[in-house]
């Protein structure tokens, strides 16, 4: 278990998440590949803070996992508000959000 | 034996990953998130990281899931008939971005590191000591971001 390989595992896991962001019409499922995102750029930060000895960087992840949480918490209420309008869920139909 | 817990956990990491881009049904999607966020706890164990492993578990996976479940059932998950849109330029870009990290980490210099983090008492006096500021500014970020889901909610409910 080297720090060059678990970067490889995070940035792959990156560029799944980034798949999903660009390419799924459900915004609940666009939501859940940016949480892929994130979880892959913690594990980023933990790996080069674990190789390295920095205890900044847990804290750094640590603060990364609070924000995440908190950014889902309102993307999921946007996405309940879209859920009534007439262009549902699907982003690709959701093309009038100009008020 | 840390490298065999270290290759199967990252096949199960990407596995669930892939599961969750392409899964048809968003709930099987949700739940395969969890299994990506648990395996990823388990990276974190093994990175001599234990309290990062805990918050993971409980905050994370335990919340999303919760909060994603929660807004599937109440917005329904209709899933549409085609779930991609373009779905080859995008994973064209996203291969592009992986080779492109993949060449800079080939960069790195592979000299040995330190391959140890402290206890989670370093890390709370961390969090209370040098990093006193950015912890109560995330408080209220978070209180700012429990009003917006609030108010969010609030407004459909009214019209």
């Amino acid at each position: 278990m080297t720090a060059p390989a678990l970067l490889l595992v995070a940035s792959a896991l990156f560029s799944i998440g980034l798949f999903g962001v660009l390419a799924r019409r459900h915004a609940i499922a666009v939501l859940l590949s940016i949480e892929l995102m994130f979880n892959a750029v913690n594990l980023a930060v933990v790996t080069v803070a674990w190789s390295r000895g920095w205890l900044a960087g847990v804290v750094l992840a640590l603060f990364g996992i609070a924000i995440t949480v908190a950014e889902i918490a309102v993307g999921l209420a946007l996405v309940l508000l879209a859920s009534r309008m007439p262009g549902r869920v699907l982003l690709d139909e959701l093309s009038e959000l100009d008020g | 034996m840390r490298d065999a817990a270290f290759w199967s956990l990252s096949v199960l990491l990407l596995g669930a990953a892939a599961a969750v881009v392409t899964a048809r049904s968003l709930i099987r999607a949700a739940f395969a998130l969890a299994g990506s966020l648990l395996a990823t706890a388990a990276l974190y164990l093994l990175l001599t990281s234990p309290l990062l492993a805990a918050v993971q578990v409980l905050l994370y996976t335990g919340g999303v899931l919760t909060l994603v479940v929660f807004a599937l059932v109440v917005a329904g998950a209709n899933e549409p008939a085609a779930r991609f849109r373009k779905p080859l330029p995008a994973g064209m870009l996203a291969l592009a971005v992986f080779a492109a990290l993949a060449s800079a980490i080939g960069t790195l210099p592979a000299g040995p590191g330190v391959g140890g983090l402290e206890s989670g008492r370093d890390v709370g006096l961390a969090l209370f000591g040098d990093y006193l500021v950015p912890f109560e500014l995330l408080s209220v970020l978070l209180l700012a971001a429990v009003f917006g889901a609030l108010l969010l909610a609030r407004r459909e409910r009214a019209s």
